[in-house]
């Protein structure tokens, strides 16, 4: 049995954290909570010069055409090192998008910028309070362009184009459609969210120009495609943010003294990090069970991303909130770091469908495996 | 990445197949004899046939073979129904290794081939009533005369030991020293006079663990295993070779089984399994399940690389056996009121859900309980520091107990 990351996957894994160790560090993510700018458009340069965004692109489109394992092995560390990047929405969301339903001459268009890092891509398909579904999308396309509002929208005010979940009355009920945001038709304004390390928007198309990506009617499908597939790279950012608040606990608790010793000698918070422990353990061998799904298009990715994906809902939830309650009242001051992952597991866990809905689709892809 | 055997493996398990196939006990051989019977006849035609204890060295009864091999050789058996190997997992699992790490060997070649073989089930005699998760705080007395020790005590929660021929036991050799240096460690024969063995009967209704009394019984000190004084490190020895528990564990409560039950229950006239409470709780378990097997087929693939587990591997009895509880608990509440019928020929699945229900306290306690592998994992994996003990390095004899 070969279950394991190859020598070359383990090499890039140490680069990638020696590299976010050094231009990465929570200042870099506090710089963000507390600045003006959208993201870290520094680190984003070097990230880009790593290659990290061209990644799983193919060749022909300037690519590296590398694995997904690979891919995971970045997202791992990027979440381990809470990284204030566009990168989830550029390459797990709209360049998968692209990959997976764009036209040879959207492709052409697209992927090479995306994989050189000179544009950012997003998806805009919330609108909102609530669980999307075809049925709640007011946003259409007609004759005239794509019309309607996107809220909130990961990335969208930073983002150069955004794929587009929009309603149809054929089909599944949505179609996706790539739009350019550089345009006169759309208006953007970003918004308040409990991560301003990570920047989100409202996004207004007024008659906006708007491509079809993929077929009419299919674009419901194509989205819970790419939310398979984002759902095991999320998770991968998951775990490594769920590690990074049990290192922060547990360095806190052997410092910390309290009546007379460090807090990491009492059992309710020994006990309190081994459970931490645990549930990142468990929910890493699902990362890797939906690694090896995600990497070779196995039938199996919508059962072993919704397993992936409610364990690192779970488990990051857990760490990061259990990170602060053992620092006691220092955790909850804005100049400790506690905050940064306790607000980015909620974020993670909500953006591309929340606990519940991943919870549904797990047993309702058992059922329908169950039935095959 | 990928789940699959490599060519040694492969055909290694080949193998395994091919002989269980052709030699596991049928229904015919089984009948009339009772679980020990079968563990018996089943332990020695893979004895005779160079599949038992894989592990060890060929001289001692053993294949020799790899760890891997040893884990491929487990799945393949555990295909097959023979719940009976139980019957040997402290014997094999940690007495054996024991007397290997410290007996003479003259002993070891006495003694090794019996328990390969089947022939001689061991059983382990650590914890008593002053002494279960405090395991070092044992009272039982060994008092040296002449050649001989003199043992008087108790001890408790011994599984197997009425139908076991050899036992390893920790005694407390000298009182005035602190707790963990006046120990030491034996093997003895469970036929001795002066020990009496009365079974527990467990709240499940099973009797799988007994209480032993010794009055005067004698032991030699040639079988005394390491020097006098020492029976901690030795005791540590037979801890640490708990065997990994690698693979999913298949059997009893999962999600299978409560996943089967919610699509046969009505709630509000409608198969459970459509009520969105049922649905969450159980992808949660499926996660876990999940979790728990991917886990496993991490540390196999360390084996196969002829590298240990990491410690990932110790969380698995943690998880495992709360999660059996609440599977179960779940399961009957699935079941409304017919949910107490334990009746095997009224109850779903033959009373499965009851049994676990009843049986499950005792995985949390058994083998170390939650809030000590809680520890272990705190102390040993995160490298936490210990508790602050009281009764460190003091007299044994003067450490408070709740009778002083």
């Amino acid at each position: 049995m070969n279950f394991e990351f190859s020598q070359e996957q383990n090499l890039l894994r140490e680069q990638a954290l020696g590299f976010l160790k050094d231009y990465c560090s929570t200042k870099v993510v506090r710089n963000i909570l507390d600045g003006e700018d959208s993201y870290d458009q520094e680190l984003w340069t070097k990230v880009v010069e790593m290659g990290w965004t061209a990644t799983v692109i193919p060749e022909e489109y300037d690519g590296l055409g590398m694995s997904y394992l690979e891919l995971c092995v970045i997202a791992e560390e990027l979440g381990r090192a809470l990284a204030p990047l566009p990168f989830s929405s550029s390459v797990y969301l709209a360049t998968e998008a692209l990959l997976a339903a764009g036209s040879k001459e959207q492709k052409e268009e697209w992927l090479p910028k995306l994989a050189s890092g000179s544009v950012i891509g997003c998806l805009a398909a919330g609108e909102g309070t609530g669980q999307v579904t075809p049925k709640s999308l007011t946003t259409s396309a007609d004759a005239s362009g794509l019309t309607g509002s996107k809220l909130p929208v990961a990335d969208g005010d930073v983002a150069d184009f955004a794929v587009v979940i929009a309603a149809c009355d054929s089909g599944d009920g949505a179609s996706a459609y790539l739009v350019d945001l550089n345009q006169s038709s759309v208006s953007r304004q970003k918004v308040d969210t409990i991560d301003p390390s990570r920047s989100h928007a409202k996004i207004d198309f007024t008659g906006a120009s708007a491509q079809l990506l993929g077929k009419e009617g299919e674009g419901w499908a194509l989205l819970n495609n790419i939310y398979d597939r984002a759902a095991v790279l999320f998770a991968w950012e998951q775990v490594g943010g769920s590690e990074t608040a049990l290192e922060m606990a547990k360095e806190y608790a052997m410092g910390r003294f309290a009546f007379g010793r460090p807090i990491a000698t009492y059992q309710a918070i020994k006990h309190k990090l081994a459970n931490m422990y645990v549930k990142n353990t468990l929910t890493k061998s699902n990362c890797y069970y939906g690694a090896w799904a995600l990497s070779t298009n196995a039938a199996e990715l919508p059962i072993a991303a919704a397993t992936a994906r409610v364990g690192a809902i779970q488990a990051y939830y857990f760490a990061s909130k259990e990170n602060i309650q053992t620092h006691g009242g220092m955790g909850f001051t804005w100049e400790f770091d506690c905050q940064f992952p306790y607000r980015r597991s909620k974020l993670l866990s909500i953006n591309i469908g929340s606990e519940p809905v991943w919870q549904e689709k797990l047993i309702k892809a058992i059922e329908t495996s169950r039935a095959a | 990445m990928d789940f699959e055997d490599s060519a040694e493996e492969a055909a290694f398990r080949q193998e395994a197949r091919t002989w269980l196939e052709a030699n596991a006990l049928t229904k015919e051989e089984k009948e009339g004899l009772d679980f020990i019977g079968i563990a018996k006849l089943w332990q020695k035609r893979k004895y005779d046939a160079g599949w038992a204890c894989l592990r060890w060295p060929k001289e001692h009864g053993g294949r020799g073979a790899t760890a891997v091999e040893a884990v491929i050789f487990g799945q393949e058996e555990s295909k097959y129904d023979i719940q009976e190997a139980g019957v040997y997992a402290i014997s094999h699992g940690m007495c054996a290794p024991t007397m290997m790490a410290w007996a003479t060997e003259e002993q070891n070649k006495r003694f090794i081939p019996k328990l390969a073989s089947g022939e001689e089930i061991w059983c382990q005699m650590f914890s008593e009533p002053a002494g279960g998760s405090d395991l070092a705080a044992l009272r039982t007395r060994g008092e040296k005369d002449g050649d001989e020790w003199i043992i008087n005590g108790q001890k408790i929660w011994t599984s197997g030991a009425h139908y076991s021929d050899w036992g390893v036991i920790v005694l407390r050799t000298d009182p005035s020293a602190p707790k963990h240096k006046g120990l030491t460690y034996f093997f003895i024969d469970m036929k001795s006079p002066g020990i009496e063995i009365k079974p527990i009967k467990q709240i499940s209704g099973g009797a799988n663990f007994n209480e032993i009394y010794f009055t005067d019984v004698r032991v030699s000190d040639s079988q005394r295993l390491g020097e006098v004084g020492q029976g901690w490190q030795v005791a540590l020895t037979t801890l640490m070779n708990e065997r990994a528990a690698i693979g999913a564990g298949g059997g009893g409560v999962n999600f299978r089984s409560v996943f089967k039950l919610a699509q046969n229950v009505n709630i509000d006239d409608e198969p459970a399994i459509n009520d969105k409470t049922v649905r969450r709780k159980l992808a949660d378990w499926y996660v876990t399940e999940s979790g728990l097997k991917y886990t496993g087929y991490r540390s196999m693939s360390a084996l196969s690389r002829g590298e240990i587990p990491g410690p990932e591997n110790s969380i698995g009895k943690l998880v495992g056996a709360p999660k059996q509880q609440d599977m179960a608990s779940f399961a009957l509440d699935l079941l409304e009121s017919s949910g107490a019928i334990w009746d095997p020929e009224l109850s779903q699945e033959a009373g499965l859900f009851q049994a676990t229900y009843m049986a499950a306290p005792g995985g949390r306690i058994a083998g170390g309980t939650d809030e000590i592998m809680a520890n272990i994992v705190a102390e040993r994996v995160l490298g936490m520091p210990q508790d602050i003990r009281v009764d460190k390095g003091i007299p044994f004899s003067e450490i408070p107990t709740a009778n002083s």
